[in-house]
């Protein structure tokens, strides 16, 4: 499945469900009462932000042209094709931390050994198998979404095709009206 | 069972309901479980707090993000006070039920006008004596109402001791004192964990869930034991007695009355009111063969217990009843309860009544009941449920043609003259089998339903499991039903699943080796039967020294978490099926599932495989036998003990 994740920020509720279900997936034995006591801890790589109030869920945009994927001096960051994921080969990091220093949304951080650089994967084991990612799913309230550019770009000709449709309508009546 | 396996229910009724409500569409509690996954990972691991508006706080179970609420209360804080309110909730219905019974008696022995009369009078003679109530040439009602005045006062009594509590075996007292958990007045230890847990109070989690496990004794040697003993002397103590369960006991041509709920006073009533020939007759005027009154819940093991009135389900069975279309009226009191009946009703001509002040449903009619005009409004509702009889003519109605035989009506007395036979009345026998090894040990099985797990496959996997390891087994509640659909309250069905040694003591004595103890404050019927186990002697000293277990393999309520409590603190090794919610507290997960045993003998395991929750179990009740110094078990059993196991292995 090709994708990205895009979020409707007027949805987040700022429950953190998707931090949790990040961490969750990126443990050894799945099991939440289980995964919570593993060493090294499993890490979100989603975070919700908070700014002035609003809660911004924030996590690796898989940039098509990706600065970490540049700088790093190892090539351990590899982009998997465009629309896919940019992933990070723990093997090969050697903890310079040049992506985090160029990730324009902050969101590559450290393991909690520290050794070597985390960051989304875009659930790559579930979306092969066709699933959502795993905050998407966990998200309550649908502020999480995983879609194509192109899905999103319909989804948001629809609206804007409706708005007009709609303005042109009520333009009509109005019309009329004043003509009666 | 295979995992592959994707079936609702091991009932076959209750799947046949589940077809025909996916193909009409309606919305059940499945439905609505699926619709919530997946479910909030804090909430599960019990580390969210939201009371104080400085709130809602969370813990981060990964360590990343905040590990202290605002006011400083740790995942280990903050869970205990979450899980001490539950007990407080589970404790406060049981005891209600229990204030609402003593009610009814005071009544019942006040007002010679009364429908209800004091019926048991060896029981209320025998309570008045353990009252220390001097009762020579005194009325069965005048004692009644001094037992009844005296319960009364067990709620509001600020200190002392319970009355009930003093039934404990000694030791277990002891260790109550000694730990200041000693329940006090039944009111008042829920009254204290609501302000210990309020911000800012008791911040010590293992003092928190002392008052906790103090509310939770309260329960159940107060509230719940008072709901039993007062239910015995106002309705009749139960005697073993053969009904029917499942949805199968509907009929189509007569008009079907359901009773759901949990206290008994309204649900005798329809009895008598059902039964009552001018309402047959009425029934027969508006073209229905009869009536047909069944049960559902916690209500319907009271009057099966007292009457033999058969039962249509269990609680994930309340909205299948009402999909077959074929319920004229489903009437409600209070606990278990879905709010998402009233709605479902609606889908078909059924009537969803609701008859207690204290709880109201969407969309049903309130007809509210009162004791004083007890048999004059159960007629009422039974009227209300005949004349809309004709309505369901014509209608989709489906009713699944299975329904099982069962035996049931057992207590702490019943239990005791069955084992005893007739001229030898007392424990001898189970201890007896127990000392020789013929039985393992003897395990309790109670609690709700959980979509969680498949329905009723809990409790039937592990009451087989524990009866082919020749372990006795006694049961109340959803359990109860659950096993009774299984055919396992059948005692000439029920053999066939049993170990030899259990076989010979079921023979020997004539019993079923499923012992249905009644509704789920009827659990106070088996600290009573531990109790006489113990004081018959031979096995130790206390509760925690038996070779027994408990558990609770598909629980879902605050009740249940109360059981749980007085149960783990009067000495009882308890395995539940769904963990409480504490996970993400560390230190109290240690304190419930290790450390408390050294302070009252019972800890608490969670594990939701019914077949390994009851190999613990097994474990368990061998690490008793060998330190009871008994001798092994009699006869192979499948699961065999761990060290005969070892052996075997070794040769
Ligand atoms: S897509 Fe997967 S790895 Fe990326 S933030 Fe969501 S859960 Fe974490
Ligand atoms: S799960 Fe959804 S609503 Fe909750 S914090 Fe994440 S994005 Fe926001
Ligand atoms: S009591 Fe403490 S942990 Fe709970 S909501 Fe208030 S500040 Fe947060």
């Amino acid at each position: 499945m090709k994708g990205s994740i895009y979020v409707e920020l007027s949805k987040c509720l700022s429950c953190h469900s998707c931090e949790l279900a990040c961490a969750l997936e990126h443990s050894e034995s799945k099991e939440l009462a289980k995964a919570i006591y593993e060493d090294p801890a499993p890490v979100a790589r989603v975070r919700v932000e908070a700014v002035e109030g609003a809660a911004i869920p924030l996590q690796c945009r898989h940039c098509e042209d990706a600065p970490c994927v540049t700088i790093c001096p190892c090539e351990a960051i590899e982009k998997l094709g465009p629309e896919q994921a940019v992933i990070i080969h723990e093997d090969k990091c050697i903890g310079c931390k040049f992506c985090i220093a160029v990730c324009p949304f902050g969101v590559v951080s450290l393991r909690s050994d520290g050794k070597v650089a985390l960051k989304c994967d875009l659930c790559l084991g579930r979306t092969e198998e066709g699933l959502e990612p795993a905050c998407v799913s966990a998200c309550p309230s649908g502020a999480l979404r995983f879609l194509s550019a192109e899905e999103l770009s319909k989804q948001k000709r629809q609206a804007a095709a409706k708005r007009e449709y709609q303005a042109a309508q009520s333009g009509k009546e109005q019309a009329k009206e004043e003509q009666t | 069972m295979s995992s592959k396996d994707n079936s609702i229910s091991i009932d076959p009724a209750s799947e046949q309901m589940l077809e025909s409500a996916a193909s009409q569409e309606l919305e059940l509690a499945w439905d609505r479980y699926q619709a919530m996954l997946p479910q909030c990972g804090y909430g599960q691991l019990g580390l969210c707090c939201k009371i104080c508006v400085m709130g809602p706080c969370r813990i981060d179970p990964f360590g990343q993000g905040p590990q202290k609420g605002i006011c400083g209360a740790t995942a280990d804080i903050i869970a205990a006070r979450n899980l001490a309110r539950m007990i407080a909730g589970g404790a406060a219905a049981h005891s209600d039920h229990g204030r609402d019974v003593a009610h009814t008696l005071l009544t019942a022995a006040s007002d010679p006008n009364c429908d209800y009369k004091v019926i048991d009078e060896k029981k209320i003679r025998a309570l008045a004596e353990e009252f220390g109530i001097a009762t020579e040439g005194k009325s069965k009602e005048e004692l009644a109402k001094a037992v009844a005045e005296m319960s009364f006062a067990e709620f509001g009594q600020q200190h002392g001791e319970l009355k009930f509590a003093q039934r404990a075996p000694d030791d277990q007292k002891k260790r109550w004192r000694e730990h200041r958990v000693m329940p006090r007045g039944i009111d008042r230890e829920i009254v204290e964990i609501m302000h210990r847990t309020h911000m800012g109070v008791d911040n010590d989690p293992k003092n928190i869930i002392l008052q906790g496990i103090r509310a939770a004794l309260a329960d159940g040697w107060g509230g719940s034991m008072i709901a039993t003993e007062l239910s015995d002397v106002l309705f009749g103590r139960p005697n073993p007695l053969k009904s029917m369960v499942n949805l199968g006991v509907m009929k189509a041509d007569e008009v079907n009355i359901l009773v759901h709920g949990h206290e008994p006073t309204l649900s005798e009533m329809l009895v008598a009111a059902s039964q009552d020939p001018e309402m047959i007759k009425l029934a027969e005027s508006k073209g229905a063969k009869g009536i047909t009154l069944a049960g559902i819940c916690c209500t319907a093991n009271e009057i099966l217990m007292r009457h033999g009135i058969a039962i249509a389900g269990n609680f994930l069975q309340q909205e299948l009843a009402l999909s077959t279309g074929a319920v004229d009226a489903m009437i409600v009191d209070v606990q278990c309860v879905m709010p998402a009946l009233g709605e479902l009703a609606k889908c078909f001509h059924t009537k969803l009544i609701s008859t207690s002040p204290k709880a109201k449903f969407p969309f049903a009619e309130h007809i509210e009941f009162d004791e004083s005009k007890a048999l004059d409004i159960a007629k009422q509702i039974i009227i209300t449920a005949i004349e809309n009889f004709p309505k369901r003519k014509g209608k989709n109605v489906c009713i699944p043609d299975i329904r099982e035989n069962m035996v049931a009506g057992f207590t702490a007395e019943s239990v005791f003259e069955f084992l005893g036979g007739r001229y030898r009345p007392s424990y001898r026998p189970l201890n007896e089998g127990i000392i020789t090894g013929r039985l393992r040990g003897a395990a309790a099985i109670v609690g709700c339903n959980n979509p969680k797990i498949k329905h009723d496959y809990g409790h039937v996997t592990m009451t087989k499991e524990l009866l082919a390891n020749d372990v006795l087994v006694v049961t109340t509640g959803c359990t109860a039903i659950a096993d009774a659909k299984a055919g396992l309250l059948d005692p000439g069905e029920a053999l066939q699943y049993c170990g030899k040694g259990l076989q010979e003591i079921c023979r020997a004595v004539g019993i079923p080796p499923v012992l249905h103890l009644g509704s789920c404050v009827d659990i106070s019927r088996i600290l009573v039967v531990l109790c006489n186990v113990v004081s018959q002697g031979g096995l130790g000293a206390s509760i925690a020294d038996l070779p027994a277990a408990g558990a609770a393999p598909e629980w879902m309520s605050e009740k249940a978490v109360a059981i749980g409590f007085y149960v783990v603190a009067s000495g009882v090794y308890t395995v539940l099926g769904q963990p409480l919610p504490v996970q993400g507290a560390e230190g109290l997960t240690k304190f419930l599932c290790q450390d408390i045993e050294d302070i009252f003998g019972g800890k608490f395991a969670f594990e939701s495989d019914p077949v390994e929750a009851a190999h613990m179990m097994l474990d368990h009740i061998d690490r008793k036998r060998s330190e009871l110094k008994l001798a092994p078990v009699l006869y192979p059993v499948p699961y065999a003990p761990k060290e005969v196991a070892e052996a075997a292995v070794a040769v």
